[in-house]
């Protein structure tokens, strides 16, 4: 006892004698850009962020980086010509932009679309919303490592991708839905093509699941990570997967009930705890939900025209073009003047992948669209970032912004 | 029965309520640009409208739909427990374009005003931070406004070192940074 206690004496006194490494030094915070142009800060997202040691003391985000000036260049053409533009909002699901664009022209003409277009609009937007979040779910977990999940769900991306290029001819800027309807009906084989993927996806996004979910490393990384509550949530106005994520079954496809989402049999996921780890799984979920709603509108696909006898809004028969005056000149005021829905506002909302996509529409009565105004679900996730991120670590942040699927598209419009 | 949102509003704020009338089936209020705030309290707070989410703000330059006042400022507010949405419009003069900024009551105030400053110059008072969201800082003009001619570029190749930000952040004047 006592040899110890003298041993500690001495130590003590070496160490009093030896010079002190670090006297009088002060530690001093680092300021750090994450991003823009970094792979982890998909695609131009700019956080400068004020750190000590790896601890985010401050964080201020910047964005703009791809905005394109998407509301100013769409006054300048026809209502019809706004579609393309709405492929490169969230390229990743163009079709749900397609879709929720038309739908708010179609609701200021009061112009409601065909069963079968319905029905077209459900899958191909299904399709596209699961192709959204097997890339949030890929390049999420991609970031915090598990590299060959990345690989399996890019796989599956690419099956659908080669369905939707087949119908439109694009992979990404499919341009499908017009204003009352459709580009133009499916092509003979795309039912045999989507059954095949409700096949092949589930088992694809199962095997990633049974990965991911008794992943120590996962789970440690995504655990209580980036958590939010519904209530300031909602004050951010999140919407979509993420607010779903903090315990709130709000989804419009529920609520509104539109193109007959109601009569389909299907479930909202929702997480508990609003972190990361909630925030990939009810991603998961909504994949098989998007397929159960699929398979069901397969099973029940009305025949019939795709788009509505309007000649408003629907190009003539070709035939009719070629052949009679009336035919022709209908065709010509269509493309040259454009179509005209009645002055007035309107704003309408849709489920896109990452939640609420609204159009607030405004027309003065001419062929060209007043003013259009995106809202769109990334801007309130990404402003909501910084707060998510202050007082954590750097890989922390790097596995929230992945959980969050800001799409750049559609942020910066 | 409920009562609609623009009976209760009117009820409440008869003063600051201008107008009101349903557009595709969503209430819009037309209020006195001063009352603004007040306005969007009542509609957050009253149980049972309880408004708790901001989806959108935006503006709408009237410069030629002949309007009294030049802009419009638009509020998408939406209702989860009413699944009802409700648009407050506020007209305001060119040549005085403000309204209170509202960022204390939602939080998705803050970049949507701070886009709708940039865009279209509307001013909104109080807000800790009122800078450009979209475009560059050096950027001169408000884009979306029907008298910024689309194809005037700007050359502005200065990056932003954010350190005005930060320094705001340190100084406890942005809380959420």
């Amino acid at each position: 006892m006592a040899a110890e206690s003298g041993e500690t004496t001495r130590r003590a006194e070496l160490l009093d004698a030896a010079p002190r490494r670090g006297a009088g030094s002060r530690t001093e915070s680092m300021v750090l850009n994450l991003g823009p142009s970094h792979p982890a800060m998909h695609g131009t997202l700019r956080v400068l962020v004020e750190l000590d040691g790896e601890t985010i003391l401050h964080a201020i985000a910047e964005i703009g980086y791809l905005h394109r000036g998407f509301e100013k260049s769409v006054e300048r053409g026809t209502y019809t010509k706004v579609i393309p533009f709405t492929d490169r909002l969230n390229y990743c699901s163009a079709i749900l932009n397609n879709i929720g664009y038309v739908k708010a022209v179609e609701k200021m003409m009061g112009i409601e679309v065909t069963p079968r277009c319905a029905a077209i609009r459900v899958i191909t937007g299904e399709l596209s919303r699961v192709m959204d979040h097997l890339i949030a779910v890929g390049t999420n977990i991609v970031d915090i490592g598990a590299l060959s999940n990345f690989w399996y769900l890019f796989n599956e991306r690419e099956k659908i991708y080669n369905v939707i290029e087949d119908l439109c001819g694009a992979r990404l800027t499919t341009c499908y839905t017009r204003i009352g309807g459709l580009a133009h009906d499916i092509h003979e084989g795309f039912v045999e093509g989507t059954r095949t993927l409700l096949k092949e996806l589930p088992v694809a996004i199962r095997e990633v699941e049974r990965l991911v979910r008794g992943n120590k490393i996962f789970l440690d990384r995504t655990i209580g990570v980036g958590a939010i509550g519904a209530e300031e949530a909602i004050s951010w106005g999140w919407t979509g997967p993420c607010l779903r994520a903090t315990g709130l079954a709000h989804d419009l496809r529920k609520r509104d009930r539109y193109y007959g989402y109601g009569d389909y049999e299907w479930d909202v996921p929702v997480g508990e705890n609003g972190d990361t780890y909630d925030r990939i799984f009810v991603r998961i979920y909504e994949m098989y939900e998007s397929l159960r709603i699929v398979e069901q509108a397969l099973d029940r696909l009305p025949d019939g025209p795709v788009n509505v006898d309007d000649p408003r809004v629907t190009l003539p028969p070709k035939g009719e073009v070629y052949e009679n005056i009336e035919g022709l000149m209908n065709h010509f005021k269509i493309i040259m003047e454009g179509i005209q829905p009645p002055a007035g506002e309107v704003y309408d909302a849709t489920e896109a992948a990452n939640g609420e996509l609204g159009f607030h529409v405004v027309s003065d009565g001419t062929g060209r669209p007043y003013k259009i105004k995106v809202r769109s679900p990334s801007l309130a996730l990404f402003a909501a970032y910084p707060r998510l991120v202050k007082g954590k670590m750097i890989p922390d942040a790097i596995a929230t912004v992945g959980s969050l699927n800001i799409v750049a598209g559609e942020l910066d419009r | 029965m409920t009562r609609s949102i623009g009976e209760a509003a009117r009820a409440r704020l008869a003063d600051a309520i201008r107008a009101t009338r349903n557009e595709h089936g969503i209430e819009v209020l037309e209020v006195d640009p001063a009352r603004v705030a007040d306005v969007l309290r009542f509609l957050r707070d009253e149980p049972d409208l309880a408004f708790a989410m901001l989806l959108d703000v935006t503006a709408i330059d009237g410069l030629s739909l002949g309007w009294p006042e030049r802009f419009r400022v638009v509020y998408h507010l939406y209702s989860l427990s009413r699944n009802e949405r409700a648009k407050v419009v506020a007209s305001v003069p060119e040549e005085n374009p403000e309204v209170a900024s509202v960022h204390g009551l939602w939080k998705s105030a803050d970049w949507l005003e701070r886009e709708t400053w940039d865009q279209y110059g509307i001013v909104f008072i109080g807000h800790p931070n009122l800078v450009r969201l979209l475009n560059h800082k050096d950027f001169v003009g408000h884009p979306l406004r029907k008298d910024y001619d689309i194809k005037k570029g700007q050359w502005l190749s200065e990056p932003d070192d954010l350190m005005d930000q930060l320094e705001k952040a340190r100084n406890g004047l942005l809380p959420d940074n």
